[in-house]
């Protein structure tokens, strides 16, 4: 698959994961109208009660015609995609208390260069530059398209890469940019955080009664339901409960096959896979957790700055929850690209 | 009659498609040479100062330093005159002859504590970066304007549209830049 096809892919992906979300989304709002706020689009259903003649007498009761929980989920989703697009580079920054690199420094003029460099590699207006006052060994890009996009290292980084090192580093994160994968992390990362307030939410209004909680009475949908809605609301609670853990699981899974690719060309753009190893090996020798980058930016960072030690972990969990694919795999994949460059017999 | 028309539009829809897309690839081919020209010119523009700056502590390098200097001299000029291959050529001299002067301030550790000379240094080197790597950048957009004019069935229209195959930068035949180095391990 070319860079070109990889941009078209990611936009697609960009859609389906919306379109996944968008599905998430009415499904919790959907349930929370009908368990909770007695939303019936069918209109009035007269309920028969006793009345003090002994008679049984239909009782209008109002009907709920607007979905309230639905489009408040609904609404919500959209406005923290819409956020994450126009402000999203502008929070992560400050969440990191990044700083733009300054050119009186020797290290961080060499940074801009590089950037530079690697801005006329990639045929891409240069983005900008910026410097996170942390000493671990980190970089991460951000920023919704390549005209106004952001790559910013740790002081650490510059302080312990070489020029070619630190050359590879920002040819990774440029590669992010040129793959839209900022776009696709920076929706994943709005929705996900979207879909843990909602479903938080919808989760604990069910201690405050509804249908399922044993209320039988009063607003809800009378006497508790046949065994179908009973079994509705049993998968809509599940769903409620698992739904951050999804969300997770569905952005952290795209976030890790981004990082192969984005590897793949760093060193298409640097034509010197052997530099991004040897990076990637001194990142993973500083094994301290990048304490400026919190975990909500941590898929669009070089490694997980959560500590080294995460990266090193493989088998099922890691593979589930992991936002980058084991180190030594990343390191493999790269030394294989760079044998194969070798003539044969070399 | 009705089938014959619809051919016809949808040939005439197909060419307006192409064309456009060859357009905008020639543009992008255009620019990204322009590119290269910018890096080309701050090359020239760097170079008097750096060799002003290293002049005191190399004197014993004076032949090294002359090289750069003719060498910058016959960049520029070929550079005005114009000629493609014979710029090519001319810049890779050049870049020889810088290459050398950068190998041989590894032997002047005093350099390196030379503020000016650090920065100018730096400059340079990231200039020769720029130049690589908007050759190299140059060459990838040029390759997939001649791809798009050479497959079928584009490669039937691509000349009546008044395209034409780019040329890739690469070094001429003669050029001193393909020569092996030498290498001499003798202690």
């Amino acid at each position: 698959m070319n860079i070109y096809e990889q941009q078209t892919s990611n936009k697609r992906t960009t859609m389906a994961l919306l379109g996944a979300f968008f599905l998430l989304f009415l499904v919790l709002g959907a349930g929370f109208d009908y368990f909770y706020l007695s939303f019936d689009p069918a209109g009035a259903q007269p309920t028969y009660v006793m009345n003090a003649q002994g008679y049984y007498e239909a009782v209008n009761t109002s009907p709920q015609l607007i979905p309230y929980g639905t489009i408040a989920a609904l609404l919500f989703g959209v406005i923290m995609v819409l956020n994450s697009v126009f402000n999203g580079a502008g929070m992560v920054l400050r969440s990191t208390m990044a700083r733009r690199a300054v050119s009186a420094d020797p290290a961080e003029q060499q940074f801009l260069n590089v950037v530079r460099e690697m801005s006329l590699a990639a045929g891409l207006p240069p983005p900008a530059a910026y410097v996170v006052p942390d000493p671990d060994v980190n970089a991460f890009a951000t920023g919704f398209s390549p005209e106004n996009s952001v790559i910013a290292v740790t002081e650490g980084l510059l302080r312990t890469l070489d020029r070619e090192e630190l050359q590879a580093v920002v040819a990774h994160e440029m590669s992010h940019i040129r793959n839209y994968d900022m776009r696709v992390m920076t929706v994943a990362a709005a929705l996900m955080g979207a879909i843990a307030l909602v479903s938080d939410f919808a989760g604990r209004s069910m201690r405050y009664g509804g249908r399922g909680g044993g209320r039988s009475s009063g607003g809800g949908r009378g006497k508790g339901g046949g065994p179908l809605v009973l079994l509705l609301f049993a998968v809509w609670v599940l769903l409620v409960i698992f739904a951050p853990l999804f969300s997770r699981m569905l952005a952290m899974a795209i976030s890790r096959q981004r990082e192969f690719l984005a590897d793949a060309s760093a060193a298409e753009l640097t034509r010197n896979p052997m530099g991004l190893v040897s990076a990637l090996e001194k990142i993973r020798a500083a094994v301290n957790p990048t304490r400026a980058i919190n975990n909500g930016v941590a898929h669009m960072c070089i490694t997980d700055p959560r500590g080294s030690l995460i990266e090193e972990k493989s088998g099922f969990a890691a593979d589930l929850l992991a936002t980058h694919p084991p180190m030594e795999k990343r390191i493999l994949a790269l030394k294989m690209m760079a044998y194969q460059k070798a003539p044969a017999g070399a | 009659m009705t089938v014959l028309a619809i051919v016809l539009g949808l040939l005439a829809v197909w060419l307006v498609f192409t064309f456009n897309k060859l357009v905008g690839l020639k543009n992008q081919v255009l620019n990204a040479f322009r590119q290269i020209d910018v890096q080309l010119k701050r090359r020239h523009d760097l170079i008097p100062n750096l060799v002003n700056s290293v002049k005191g502590e190399m004197k014993f390098e004076k032949e090294t330093l002359e090289n750069v200097i003719q060498a910058r001299a016959a960049a520029v000029n070929a550079g005005q005159g114009g000629n493609m291959n014979e710029v090519l050529a001319k810049e890779g001299m050049l870049t020889q002859a810088l290459g050398k002067l950068f190998a041989l301030t590894e032997n002047y550790p005093n350099l390196k504590s030379i503020e000016v000379v650090r920065t100018l240094m730096e400059e340079l080197r990231t200039t020769e970066n720029q130049i690589g790597f908007s050759r190299q950048f140059y060459n990838d957009i040029v390759t997939r304007f001649n791809i798009q004019q050479q497959v079928f069935p584009t490669n039937m229209f691509a000349a009546i549209l008044g395209f034409q195959p780019a040329t890739l930068w690469e070094l001429p035949a003669d050029s001193v830049e393909r020569n092996v180095p030498k290498v001499d391990l003798t202690v």
